[in-house]
């Protein structure tokens, strides 16, 4: 098909510019890379930090009950418990029968190295970056999801997918990846293609990125033809799929289907989770989007699921003690979810500090205990055989990683 | 490159208009901000203070509607309630007419950057069903009238308004120590570490945590009210004086002033200076500008005492702002308004807009451009980086719409070989202008002229 799709490119442009076609980007047929692999990672960004705390509560410790008083956490949560000390948010209830099959698992008191300032910003670009807190997480070159694709063999540009409208910082640098939300289409004449493609020529940002979005659109048959209309039903149906691309399930399902292709990896974001004031009602809200994406990866991955490590983290977590408005602060240590088949579940990981005030980081936030790349980068180690070296120098530079903790069933 | 008026037009204005004259010189461009705000008057939006009659009477009718949802009017208050709110949503959402009508007619163009840049430096969005539409009316009343003045004052404004209040929580915020506390409620740190960490010093500069917690407990007090608009209550301000960056306010009876002490002094911050002054460069030369530039500007800035005239004069004096001509790219908003100004969309066509219309031609496909109108995913507002918004999906987006919104909008379009000197003047390339010739339909002519990275840059 490739072939056929460039032949025609290559007369439509021999005729409408009457020069060579050898030096178009375009005749190079897209490279359906051998993919790395069955194994399966998505990774969600969830932005705005969750309260891990909250997501995951401790509830086996008095403390938290005097810590946040206002913050539902005396409420009955038999339904929801994990494993005599934790409990899942109720609005994570639906994710049971996860945890009782063990694809689900939660690594708690995590943090990456970023502290004090406790900035939104900051903190997500470092958590993109992968890098120590010695590098300015704003200045970083490129993100860690990346590096991994830089150092994974047989990886081509449909191995990666970058999915939705926000930036997808963790998943830029030289390796190629593909980005795109579930709304996007490019529908133009090929004489058009042609003229674009004269046009963007010399400024690479937007030659690359427009040979990029043509590759996609077309390999995903959101291509045609036909020039798109705006006073017809397309304009509505454009407008619905523009309104409906962020919906955590939207970006869950276009995720399982590149998955269920050549892709292998997948990322996209959530928010929601900057709960300053009446925390009950938004983290319930952001813990439904996110079991809505959970649940829809593992229907529509089917077998794969399997073969899936989803992995869920946010730049930092929220205060211990709810604050005065019936939420929470930007605080330090938080939690990671983890789920799929290829999770060795049912099980909270890590080393619990305690809430005591004094074992709280600077007496407020949940002390992180260890590093979320140092999951990260064991994931990796298991899912696609790169060594501890080349994760702590490559693709998190300076982590040390920590004893494996078995995170692979 | 140095100063021509093209390029004038398209990097401190809305771009290119046939009828329009690009400005003559840099005195030309700073002059648009001197006499009177022509655009505003012609197109007017209405101020949030002029709704919060409105806002109170829908909110009561809530209330009531809440209230009687088991009587046997229910049905009718309900429907009350709803008809109200419905009104309110219309006349808020009627904005984007006038909004779009200044950039495209405007004499004044740099007011409408420079509003529109401030908007989003002091981000809100509206987060109740009252004020869900309701930005660009805080931007009317709060944002435009201080863009030429000084940053306190605007600085001030802000703080002071309900939307911002209400976005960064402070509104519920209480001195834990208060009487109003009532030994129940406490502080919210939201807005304090938002107006160190965004609005003034910036991320890098010079406080800790100890900064914001004192700083949140200095911002007690500082509420709103749906009919009155900005309130200080004494009742919950933290007891007692609080040292925020090294100095102490407050300490005596309960007063604003204090915090507006504060603001004053923030505002002069070397930190701020920067901060401001990189903003303002990375907004309108660079992603990567001119360290120079920037220290002509923190200059100019502290010898006035934060006069933003003079701080965009520096910039404009500066020969940085004229070479790095072409390293911005267009947000999704200046695109649609700079295509809409060269395309000559008439202001009584976008009033007949219907809501569907409006999202299938305006919000909807900006939206897919990555930039949802009025609803930034965060308090720091839109990304500056080209790479952030020239993403595969959003080219793509801007594409569609350059070859389909232009020729759903009018049923003529232009010929594409005029269009190109139109919309791209002195900055046309030899490529933009063969393809614009080359094209098989006037639509696409037009569409790969406005897809072109001579439009899409500045």
């Amino acid at each position: 098909m490739a072939d056929a799709v460039s032949r025609r490119r290559f007369l439509l442009r021999a005729t409408a510019l009457g020069c060579s076609a050898a030096a178009s980007p375009l005749m190079t047929p897209m490279t359906f890379a051998q993919a790395p692999g069955e194994n399966r990672l998505v990774v969600i960004i969830l932005r705005g930090a969750m309260d891990g705390l909250d997501a995951v509560r401790p509830i086996g410790d008095p403390l938290l009950r005097q810590y946040r008083p206002g913050l539902g956490m005396s409420l009955d949560s038999a339904a929801t418990e994990l494993d005599g000390f934790f409990a899942l948010h109720p609005a994570l209830a639906e994710l049971m029968p996860l945890w009782a099959q063990g694809d689900l698992a939660v690594a708690h008191a995590v943090s990456t190295p970023y502290r004090d300032k406790r900035s939104h910003f900051d903190g997500q670009d470092l958590l993109e970056a992968g890098t120590g807190a010695d590098v300015d997480g704003a200045q970083a070159r490129d993100g860690w999801l990346n590096r991994m694709l830089q150092v994974l063999p047989a990886a081509g540009s449909e191995t990666a997918f970058a999915i939705g409208r926000s930036e997808m910082k963790l998943m830029s640098g030289r390796a190629p990846v593909s980005s795109w939300s579930p709304d996007g289409r490019l529908d133009m004449s090929p004489q058009a293609r042609l003229l674009l493609e004269e046009i963007y020529h010399d400024d690479p940002l937007f030659h690359d990125t427009s040979m990029d979005a043509l590759a996609i659109a077309e390999s995903l048959g959101l291509a045609s033809d036909d020039s798109f209309g705006m006073s017809s039903s397309d304009m509505r149906a454009a407008v619905k799929a523009a309104s409906a691309a962020g919906d955590a399930s939207v970006l869950a399902s276009f995720a399982a289907r590149r998955l269920n292709e050549e892709a292998r990896i997948a990322a996209f974001s959530l928010g929601g989770w900057d709960t300053h004031r009446a925390q009950t009602r938004g983290i319930t809200r952001a813990l439904g989007n996110l079991k809505d994406a959970i649940l829809t990866l593992r229907s529509e991955l089917g077998p794969r699921w399997d073969k899936t490590a989803v992995v869920a983290v946010t730049e930092f977590g929220r205060t211990a003690r709810e604050n005065g408005t019936r939420g929470t602060d930007h605080g330090t240590g938080g939690a990671m979810i983890l789920a799929g088949g290829a999770i060795r579940g049912g099980r909270v990981y890590g080393d619990w500090p305690g809430l005591e005030e004094a074992a709280l980081y600077a007496r407020r936030d949940l002390m992180p205990t260890s590093d979320v790349r140092s999951y990260i980068a064991w994931l990796m180690h298991g899912l696609y055989g790169l060594d501890k070296t080349t994760l702590g120098t490559v693709v998190f530079p300076g982590l040390n990683l920590a004893d494996d903790p078995g995170l692979l069933a | 490159m140095a100063f021509t008026p093209d390029i004038a037009a398209i990097r401190f204005g809305e771009g290119l208009a046939p009828e329009i004259a690009a400005p003559a010189s840099v005195e030309g461009v700073l002059d648009q901000l001197r006499g009177a705000d022509l655009a505003a008057k012609e197109f007017p939006i209405t101020p949030l203070s002029d709704l919060y009659g409105t806002f109170a009477k829908v909110s009561t009718l809530q209330k009531v509607a809440r209230r009687g949802r088991k009587g046997s009017d229910a049905e009718e208050l309900s429907k009350a309630y709803k008809q109200a709110r419905r009104e309110l949503n219309l006349h808020l959402e009627g904005a984007l007419a006038p909004l779009l009508s200044r950039s495209i007619t405007t004499e004044q163009p740099f007011r409408e950057r420079l509003t529109r840049f401030w908007a989003d430096h002091f981000t809100v969005v509206g987060k109740n069903n009252l004020t869900r539409n309701a930005v660009p009316s805080y931007t009317e009343e709060t944002i435009r009238p201080h863009i030429t003045g000084r940053f306190s004052d605007l600085l001030k404004a802000v703080m002071t308004s309900p939307m911002m209040l209400d976005y960064l929580d402070q509104n519920s915020s209480v001195g834990p120590n208060s009487r109003g506390a009532k030994g129940r409620r406490g502080l919210n740190e939201n807005l304090a570490r938002e107006l160190l960490e965004l609005h003034t010093l910036g991320v890098g500069g010079a406080y800790a945590q100890g900064d914001v917690r004192q700083l949140a407990e200095l911002l007690t007090g500082m509420t709103t009210e749906i009919s009155r608009g900005f309130v200080f209550r004494p009742k919950i301000v933290e007891p007692g004086a609080e040292t925020v960056l090294g100095r102490s306010y407050g300490g005596g009876p309960p007063a604003v002033e204090d915090v507006m002490a504060f603001l004053d002094d923030v505002a002069l911050h070397p930190d701020t200076v920067r901060h401001i002054s990189r903003k303002l460069a990375v907004h309108f030369t660079s992603d990567r500008p001119d360290e120079g530039m920037i220290a002509d500007m923190a200059d100019a800035y502290a010898a006035t005492g934060g006069e933003l005239m003079a701080v965009y004069e520096a910039m404009l004096d500066h020969p940085f702002a004229w070479t790095s001509f072409g390293q911005k790219v267009k947000q999704p908003v200046d695109f649609i308004v700079s295509a809409m100004r060269v395309l000559e969309v008439p202001p009584a066509s976008l009033r007949q807009l219907n809501r569907s219309k409006r999202r299938a031609y305006v919000t909807g496909p900006m939206t897919a451009m990555g930039q949802q109108w009025f609803r930034p995913s965060g308090p720091d507002g839109w990304p500056e980086e080209a790479e952030a918004w020239v993403t595969p999906q959003g080219l793509a987006a801007r594409i569609q719409w350059a070859m389909a919104a232009p020729s759903a909008i009018f049923r003529s379009l232009p010929d594409p070989r005029s269009f190109v000197v139109a919309a791209l003047g002195d900055v046309a390339d030899e490529k933009v202008t063969f393809a614009a010739r080359a094209a098989e339909t006037r639509r696409e002519g037009v569409g790969l002229i406005l897809a072109s990275p001579a439009f899409q840059r500045r």
